[in-house]
Parts: C-alpha cells; sequence; structure tokens
C-alpha cells in the first residue's frame, strides 16, 4: 500500500528525528580574514547527551557555539543542527529548535526578570507565555523574584535568569556558553545542579566551559578545542587513551630495593619514584597488579601507607593536549 | 517571507517599557524641540498686526517640521548600536526574530514617543500663538490647510529621520557615533523645512500631495531598505561576514 497517513508520516519523521544526532558537524571551519577561528571541526552530539566543549581562551568555543546558532556563517564544512542543514534559509527554523544562553547574561537591566522572561516568550511566540515564564522560574528557582528588576540581581541570579530566558521555548538543544563564568562557587554549584536537572529531563545540551571538574561532573562526553579539535570522547575514555594505567604506593619508609620487590610481578610494566616512599608502578591490568603488588610489599617487610590505582583527572588530559599545542606553537 | 506582528509587539512593548523605566530620555527629546521653538514664537509675538500680509506669502508652520526631523534621531541611532554595547543584541538576536521584525518593532517604539513629543510641542507652540500674538498674526500663520499638513507631515517626517538613524545604528559599533551621524542625517530635512518656512521656495498643493506619497512609500519600505543592513555576524562579532 502506497498511501501514508498523516499518524503514520508524522511518526517516521519523528523518528528520524530522534535517529539523527541532535547536532551533527562535518569539517566546520570557520576564519575571520586571515585568522582561523576553528578548523575541520568534526564531532556528533546524541539526543539528550551533554556534551562539553573545552579549550582554552581564545580555541574557538563561542564561535563555534554562534556558528552553530546561526548568528555567523561557517566558511566552510557542513552541520546539523536540531535536524535541519545549517543554512542561512534556515537560520529562523533553526533558532526557533535551539536556545543559546552567552557567556554575558545580556538581561534588560531596567526591566523585571518578568518582563525580561514576556519579551522572549514573544520572540519565540510561545503558545502560553505566562505558564512557560512560570515553569521557567519554577526550573531556576526564581518564582518568588519574578517582579524584581534585573539590575537589582546578583551575577549568580543573572546567570539563573539568563537559564530560565533559555528555557522558554523548550528547546532541542540548549547551548550554554561558559554558564559559570565569574561566578562564585555555590552560584556555581546551583548552576551546576540546574543543568543536571536539565540533563534528567533529557534536554541535549552543549556546553563551552574551560572549568574541568564542571566538564567531568557534568558530561557525557567532551571535546577538546584548541582552534582543531584534538580529542573528544568520554572524560574516562580519554584518560586511558592518553595515560598509561597504573598505581600509586605508599610507604612508611622508603624500600630499600625497590627493583627487587616490584620487578617481575605480573602485569607490572616498570615503576618510578614520586616523592620519599612513593612510587608509580605502570601497569597493564590493575586487577592483576595490585594484588601481587600488595604481597610484594608485605613480603618485603614494608610499612604500606596505601595503595591504589592512579586516577588521572579531566584537568591532566586537557593539560596534556594544551602543553603539547603549546610546544608545537614554540618550535 | 512571513512577519510576526508578535515578534514586533514583543520588542515595541520591551522598549517601551524601557522608556518609561528611564523617563529622562523622553524628557530629553523634548528640550531642544522647545528651545528650538522658543526664537520664532518671540519673533511672531513681536510681530504687529500690519505685518500679517507677509506671513500670508511664507509658510512659516513648516518650520515646525523640523521638530520631528530632530526629535527621534538619538533614539533610533541607539537602537540597535546601544544594545550591541550593553551586551543585551545577542540574547535577541539568538531568538527566530528576523531583521525586518526587529528593526520595526524599534522604529515603532521611537516612533511613539516621538510623536507626542512632536505633537505636543506643536500644540504649546499653537496654544502661545493663539494666545499672546495679534490675532491677523495668529489667523494669518494658523491656517487650516497649514495646520492639517502639519499634523500629516510630523509622522512621516519621523519616520524619515527614524528610518535613517536605525540604519546607521546598524552599521555604527559606537552609539555617540550612531547620535552624532543621525542628527547629523537629519540635517537635511532641517534645511528643506527652513527654506520653506522662510519663503525659500513656496510649495503648492500638489507638490504638498507628491511630496507626501514620497515620504509614506519610503516610509513604509523602510524596515525593508534598512534590514539587509543588519548583519548578525558583524554586530556580534565586529567583522563583516
Amino acid at each position: 500500500m502506497l498511501a501514508v497517513t498523516t499518524a503514520e508520516r508524522s511518526g517516521t519523521m519523528l523518528d528520524d528525528v530522534r535517529t539523527s544526532p541532535a547536532l551533527a558537524v562535518n569539517r566546520l571551519t570557520k576564519r575571520f580574514g586571515d585568522r582561523v577561528a576553528f578548523r575541520d571541526v568534526s564531532f556528533e552530539v546524541g539526543h539528550g547527551e551533554v556534551f562539553g566543549f573545552l579549550g582554552p581562551n581564545g580555541a574557538g568555543k563561542t564561535t563555534t557555539v554562534r556558528t552553530l546558532g546561526t548568528l555567523i556563517a561557517p566558511t566552510s564544512g557542513s552541520a546539523t543542527v536540531a535536524g535541519l542543514p545549517l543554512t542561512p534559509e534556515n537560520g529562523v527554523e533553526i533558532r526557533r529548535r535551539i536556545a543559546v544562553m552567552p557567556e554575558s547574561p545580556g538581561l534588560y537591566l531596567r526591566l523585571s526578570v518578568s518582563e525580561n522572561l514576556e519579551c522572549f516568550a514573544g520572540l519565540y511566540e510561545s503558545p502560553v507565555p505566562r505558564e512557560r515564564i512560570d515553569l521557567a522560574l519554577g526550573a531556576v528557582k526564581l518564582a518568588g523574584r519574578a517582579g524584581d528588576p534585573c539590575g537589582a540581581l546578583s551575577k549568580g541570579l543573572r546567570q539563573r535568569v539568563a537559564l530560565a530566558r533559555a528555557l522558554l521555548s523548550e528547546p532541542q538543544v540548549l547551548f550554554l556558553d561558559e554558564p559559570t563564568s565569574g561566578l562564585d562557587p555555590v552560584a556555581a554549584r546551583d548552576v551546576h545542579e540546574l543543568i543536571d536537572d536539565l540533563r534528567q529531563r533529557g534536554v541535549t545540551i552543549f556546553l563551552t566551559t574551560h572549568r574541568l571538574d564542571e566538564a567531568e561532573r557534568l558530561c557525557d562526553r567532551v571535546a577538546i578545542l584548541s582552534t582543531t579539535l584534538r580529542t573528544i570522547g568520554r572524560p574516562d575514555e580519554l584518560r586511558e587513551r592518553l595515560f598509561a594505567r597504573s598505581l600509586a604506593v605508599r610507604t612508611l619508609v622508603p624500600l630499600p630495593d625497590p627493583d627487587r620487590v616490584f620487578g617481575g610481578l605480573p602485569a607490572v610494566d616498570g615503576w618510578r619514584r614520586d616523592g620519599s616512599g612513593g612510587y608509580v608502578i605502570a601497569v597493564s591490568d590493575p586487577a592483576v597488579a595490585a594484588p601481587a603488588v600488595t604481597r610484594a610489599l608485605v613480603e618485603a617487610g614494608a610499612d604500606v601507607l596505601s595503595i591504589g590505582e592512579s586516577r588521572h583527572s579531566l584537568e591532566d588530559v586537557y593539560l596534556e593536549l594544551v602543553d603539547e599545542d603549546v610546544e608545537a606553537g614554540q618550535r | 517571507m512571513r512577519m510576526s506582528a508578535r515578534r514586533v509587539q514583543a520588542i515595541f512593548r520591551k522598549e517601551l517599557r524601557d522608556y518609561r523605566r528611564n523617563r529622562q530620555i523622553v524628557v530629553s527629546m523634548a528640550v531642544l524641540p522647545v528651545l528650538f521653538s522658543i526664537y520664532p514664537s518671540i519673533e511672531l509675538f513681536a510681530l504687529p498686526a500690519s505685518s500679517s500680509g507677509v506671513l500670508l506669502h511664507k509658510q512659516p508652520l513648516v518650520y515646525m517640521l523640523a521638530i520631528p526631523a530632530i526629535v527621534p534621531a538619538a533614539l533610533a541611532a541607539y537602537s540597535v548600536a546601544g544594545e550591541r554595547q550593553q551586551g543585551t543584541l545577542e540574547p535577541v538576536l539568538t531568538t527566530p526574530i528576523r531583521a525586518e521584525e526587529l528593526l520595526l518593532g524599534k522604529a515603532l517604539a521611537v516612533l511613539l514617543p516621538s510623536l507626542a513629543v512632536s505633537y505636543g510641542v506643536l500644540g504649546v507652540f499653537v496654544a502661545a500663538i493663539e494666545r499672546f500674538a495679534q490675532p491677523p498674526v495668529a489667523s494669518a500663520l494658523l491656517s487650516g490647510p497649514e495646520l492639517l499638513a502639519q499634523v500629516l507631515f510630523t509622522p512621516l517626517v519621523a519616520a524619515l529621520s527614524i528610518w535613517a538613524g536605525v540604519a546607521i545604528s546598524t552599521r555604527s559599533s559606537d552609539p555617540r557615533v550612531a547620535t552624532q551621524l543621525s542628527v547629523l542625517a537629519s540635517a537635511p530635512l532641517i534645511a528643506v523645512t527652513t527654506a520653506i518656512s522662510t519663503g525659500g521656495f513656496h510649495v503648492t498643493l500638489g507638490l504638498a500631495l507628491g511630496l507626501g506619497a514620497a515620504l509614506l512609500l519610503v516610509d513604509s519600505l523602510g524596515w525593508r531598505i534598512v534590514a539587509p543592513m543588519l548583519d548578525r555576524e558583524r554586530l556580534i562579532t565586529g567583522t563583516r561576514s
């Protein structure tokens, strides 16, 4: 049967939207004259994923967000944003499906919180603006501050209003550009909780940040950008990819002959000192190596203070990659 | 292209709320027109009744049309460049709003207080002439057709000045420069109204209708003419796309 009902057709379209990534970027490049903002950037972000976009200042993070948000045109490459090809003709429709929270909240300071949101509810042609505003304010825990002038709010509260503004349109993809920049730890924690809450609701979030603790805590996957995309993956994947696995051992007094203790143990590839009584042991499989190392230490009569697998942070990964770039730049 | 009345209205309402919270903006708009009308008022008050015949050959009331040319210049110039400087433009441009909708909302919001100030100053001027000028002078000056022309041309002149100001604002990186250029852009309008009012050339009914039609056409197409000048990339990054 060739005829397709409207319900079947819309069901198929919905399936297409769900199976295709929320964001698909293919060799995207942006140049301003001779200056390259970012080059040959490719990645995909799935629906409901929190994707971290990390990089040092000037790496091209904000320009990438602005490009995907249709504010600026790419020089080359292609992208699909919220199911639509990134073309000038699709600009209005893409902006209808996404929301961008820029680094600076950009609120009308003489207007109240509610008036700011009313303006944007109108710009998104929200069918039930009052309801949406109340929901957005509730989501950022600002329902009691709706009548306050934005100029009277602290930086953290302004950031929350900006987040509420971004939620008004129920975006398929939410771009957050440095959402905790300049916030104190308490305000930053509040924003983290809000992002976590949005993740629970299945909102796709593209988060640019140079706060690595933030990315590690919030993001399913991260990409590290330094004009070109340096790496992409889950934080633990990146750690494994970049750093050999190791055990960290601490003893009360330094071992007289560490070579004799660690040499020839199963799954142990080598060792190095790490301060007085500290040893980092390169291993191929921590589950095999850790019991063997422990036994060897006990047999050697060492007073063991601690033994455990070394955990490289995302910061280690980031610094390793960024330092490579700095060194390459100096050569 | 479908123009969204809701988005235009959202910008219009936001701008009016902003003016209301900052009444000095509107009050300061009225200062220059008041100063502008003091000197001709004093001259007209002092004019003897025997001179009323001279007024019949001139069109001194047209001088007042310089007011709607000047009044909106600063506000229009601030409309885009000011928002850009405040950092409020980027969030607006990330919404589905089209350039035409943004500019129309802003232009209408500037038009409203500009008309209020222009008509207000005109009303005070007319009342003062009626009260203090010699009756023959007042009746020569305040002829029905000229008053009607004044009322009809005020929004047309104001809209032209607004579009010029908004156009400059979309291309300026600094609202101060935009304001200066916008005031400068209203100078030709002021020159024309001054030339007519001082008898430099006489406007016939036909010419007035022609001018009115031309202004109406340019004003109604203003958003179409100015919209292509709003370059999101240049406004956000400061570089040309």
